[in-house]
């Protein structure tokens, strides 16, 4: 499936392999595997889990240090519930690859960016729809926003900046 | 009032730029209805029954002359002549094409103004008491805290695809005029035993298909830690809401299925693993924000104008009108007027542009620039000197602004019903019209005193039907609109939830239920007893009976 | 968004322009805001017919909320939906007999496409 970031499209170097056993260089597991796929990991395979939006961060927190990514489904566009666990894993400290996988729309893309995703990972017919450069341009469309998020520059500090140059 | 800031103005422009990207990719097909309809919504575009209508929000229902004849413009311009201000004090206009609204928008930034998160499930525009600044009972104004929530929860990343719509009012007062008990968040304003001030934070409340009263999941809340608080309760309910059942899905269920004390376990949890520093705003910031909403520089005025007893002597209408309508305000020799939208045979809350033009004139001569939208679909004059009152009943005569029912039993909430909303299972507009005329005559509306009828033209409650003493809710049952009464209920500090006096009405019938109503406790008041204090004495079955006998009477 | 279950007989096909909002009938050759032009579908075949139509609109991104109406013939052979919902939709808001169509105001060129 069609996959993307900030910079636009991206090539999916993972495989999906959701017991584990496929032999590739980075294997995407279900998350009931991951404690399997991480303990019989000798031969240096990078792990990344798939997770749906019921799983709960804290589930996840024994593992992170060692997971390369972190793929958290969106059913519906209209379904929030992948940003506020991309959030709490942030905060769990995980530092890898967070994707959202799903039907989310352009118009999403920038929050998803800002609570902390790298990457979307969309259906065929609505990457068709909906061109990349669509996505990098909604990406961009609200310069600052009143929330201190990741990556994206915020209102607060810029309004704190102001200040102390004595504006 | 709160000015916006090059950051804000920036903002609400790249909001409308946006806007009008989505509606070009809608055309271009590149959205389907169905994607297209949340990012409409979320800026205040329906589809209703005749045709688009867009909600401008007012936040915490604060205006300045310069925004109200703005909307006057668009109204001209844009629309039908006219707006109508709804329970949660914004404006819709019913008419616009969906072609003009990015113009609109435009127009709106012109003036500080925006339609963001007037729907859609996401954090709604906050409201707020619409005596903020004015009563003499007031710990704090509730407006700053009004306005860091706005610009908190303006497209926040994490909350803008709720499983369902979110809304927060804020009061500052002992007495609740914003009905935050029937809100998802509502958020009181006190004092603790250290003299400290904070919030007592209730959660939970909100009408529609299954009202219910807010609990307090946090009797005092610092005051700094607010947002990271906020932002602890809405990420709870973003995981655990409902999503499978769209009636099911409002905080107040989760509430109610878990528990208060659970509920507020696993916000207190969250809480704790928070970054709190990096969402709260800075004292600065705060303070920044607060300063907007100084009090204006008033006059030092003796407490008693000889000018407005005069006038009150002369004058029996402007001495009624002033008995009915005005509030006191906490400076010796001010008032604050409300004036009513709602005419005897006016639609509630409906004013037209010519209007919107007089009340702006009068706020920007006589009330500091700055008008109030209520939750009862009323304007304010929040800070009026009382030696001007004459010449601004006058005024608001010759614009037909002048009804002296604030409060009484015509000053009917009314949604807009099926004469324009698509969701509606009848109308709510004609049975308000009803009633009023029923009840013009102003004695008898003085001798009834306080006695507030809500009218909702479907389940959806937007007419606070739940919550007035006396509540309508219209219904389809085979075929016809048919009119279901409560009695009981509150919107006050008391919240309570009227209880159905039994099956629905035909709309002709339903004048005669509500004098039958009226005439029972004008019948048992004892020693001047409102309405409300008569039903909670008596209980419903004095009321049940006489609606039992209209049922019942034949034709 | 789909179209809605099948009414009884006598029907017309009604929907809201995209981009003005406008409730607008179908003619059977375009669609206008008057509901006096709507096409009146009889049977089932005229019914499908006008099912067809409403999808056709809908994937071409031209209305929106297209649905079926049953109606009955007032004496003139015009159509008048039967539920009072539809009836305060093809005509205006009943509080306001100044605005919508039955005053004749019209938020799209009349007999436009
Ligand atoms: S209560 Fe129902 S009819 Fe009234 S405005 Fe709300 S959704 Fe429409």
């Amino acid at each position: 499936m069609p996959l993307l970031d900030r910079n636009g499209a991206k090539t999916d170097d993972w495989t999906l392999s959701p017991d584990g056993a496929a032999d590739a260089p980075r294997v995407l597991v279900a998350f009931d595997h991951v404690q399997n796929a991480l303990a019989g990991n000798g031969r240096g395979r990078r792990i990344g889990v798939a997770i749906a939006n019921t799983i709960k961060a804290e589930a996840l927190a024994p593992f992170l240090t060692d997971l390369d990514l972190v793929s958290i489904a969106f059913p519906s566009y209209g379904d929030g519930r992948g940003f506020s666990i991309a959030k709490q894993l942030r905060h769990l400290g995980f530092k890898g690859t967070l994707r959202a996988s799903g039907p989310l729309i352009a118009d999403q893309f920038a929050y998803a960016l800002a609570c902390g995703f790298d990457e979307v990972e969309l259906p065929e017919a609505q990457a068709a729809r909906q061109p990349v450069d669509q996505w990098v341009r909604a990406a961009a469309s609200i310069s600052k926003t009143y929330q201190r998020g990741f990556g994206a520059q915020n209102i607060l500090d810029a309004r704190r900046a102001a200040r102390l140059a004595g504006k | 009032m709160y000015r916006y800031d090059e950051f804000d103005a920036r903002f609400v422009r790249e909001r409308v730029a946006q806007f009008r990207d989505q509606v070009a990719r809608r055309l271009d097909g590149a959205l389907n209805e169905d994607e297209f309809k949340p990012l409409r919504l979320k800026n205040g575009v329906y589809l209703q029954l005749h045709a688009y209508m867009l909600r401008i929000a007012i936040p915490y229902g604060t205006l300045s002359s310069r925004q109200l004849r703005q909307l006057a413009l668009i109204g001209e311009k844009y629309d039908r002549g006219y707006g109508h201000f709804t329970t949660r004090t914004n404006m819709q206009f019913n008419w616009p094409r969906l072609r003009d609204v990015p113009a609109i928008l435009d127009l709106l930034a012109d003036v500080e103004m925006h339609c963001i998160q007037t729907s859609g499930n996401c954090i709604r525009n906050v409201t707020a008491d619409h005596f903020a600044g004015v009563a003499a009972d007031e710990i704090e104004d509730p407006r700053p805290t009004a306005e860091l929530i706005r610009q908190w929860s303006s497209l926040h990343p994490e909350f803008d695809y709720l499983p369902r719509k979110f809304k927060i009012a804020v009061t500052g007062s002992a007495q609740d005029r914003a009905v935050i008990k029937a809100h998802d968040i509502g958020l009181r304003i006190l004092r603790n035993a250290k003299g400290e001030i904070g919030y007592e934070v209730m959660v939970g409340g909100g009408l529609g298909r299954t009202p219910m009263i807010a609990k307090t999941i946090r009797s005092f809340l610092p005051k700094d830690e607010l947002l990271a608080y906020l932002e602890s309760v809405l990420r709870v309910y973003n995981l655990e809401g409902r999503r499978d059942n769209k009636y099911k899905a409002r905080v107040k269920i989760l509430v109610h299925e878990i528990g208060a004390e659970t509920f507020s376990r696993l916000v207190e949890e969250e809480y704790a693993r928070l970054d709190g520093p990096s969402i709260v705003a800075d004292p600065e910031e705060v303070a920044r924000i607060a300063a907007y909403f100084a009090s204006p520089h008033y006059e030092k005025l003796p407490a008693r104008s000889a000018a407005f007893e005069k006038g009150k002597a002369k004058n029996r209408a402007f001495a009624t009108w002033a008995a009915v309508n005005l509030f006191a305000h906490k400076i010796p020799g001010y008032a604050a007027a409300t004036i009513s939208l709602k005419a005897i045979g006016e639609a509630p809350g409906d004013v037209t542009c010519a209007q919107m033009r007089v009340l702006a004139d009068l706020a920007q001569q006589y009330s500091f620039d700055e008008l109030r939208i209520t939750h009862a679909q009323n304007v304010v004059l929040p800070h009026v000197e009382q030696d001007d009152l004459l010449a601004i009943w006058q005024t608001l005569v010759e614009a037909g602004l002048a009804t002296a029912n604030a409060g009484l039993i015509t000053d009917i909430i009314a949604c807009p019903g099926l004469d324009y909303c698509s969701l509606a299972t009848a109308r709510s507009i004609p049975i308000a019209q009803a009633l009023a005329h029923r009840f013009a005559d102003q004695k008898r509306q003085l001798d009834i005193g306080e006695l507030n009828v809500k009218i909702s033209g479907c389940i959806n409650a937007c007419g606070h039907h739940h919550v007035g003493h006396i509540g309508i809710l219209g219904l389809e049952k085979s075929g016809k609109e048919s009119y279901q009464i409560t009695l009981g209920g509150d919107a006050t500090l008391n919240a309570a939830i009227g209880e159905n006096l039994g099956p629905g009405l035909a709309a002709q019938d339903v004048p005669d239920a509500i004098e039958r109503i009226v005439d029972v406790y004008l019948a048992h008041r004892q020693n001047g007893e409102s309405f409300i204090e008569s039903v909670r004495r008596l209980g419903l079955e004095p009321f049940k009976a006489v609606i039992q006998e209209k049922l019942h009477a034949p034709a | 968004m789909s179209v809605a279950k099948r009414p009884p007989l006598p029907v017309i096909l009604l929907a809201n322009d995209l981009l003005d909002g406008e409730v607008v009938f179908w003619t059977g050759k375009q669609w206008s805001p008057e509901p006096i032009e709507a096409l009146i579908a009889h049977n089932e075949t005229g019914a499908s017919g006008l099912e067809a139509e409403a999808a056709k609109a809908l994937a071409a991104n031209r209305v929106v909320d297209a649905y079926l109406v049953d109606v009955s013939l007032d004496a003139s052979g015009g159509a008048v939906p039967r539920h009072y919902r539809e009836k305060i939709k093809t005509e205006g808001p009943s509080v306001r007999r100044d605005l919508g169509k039955q005053a004749g105001l019209f938020n799209i060129a009349r007999n436009g496409n």
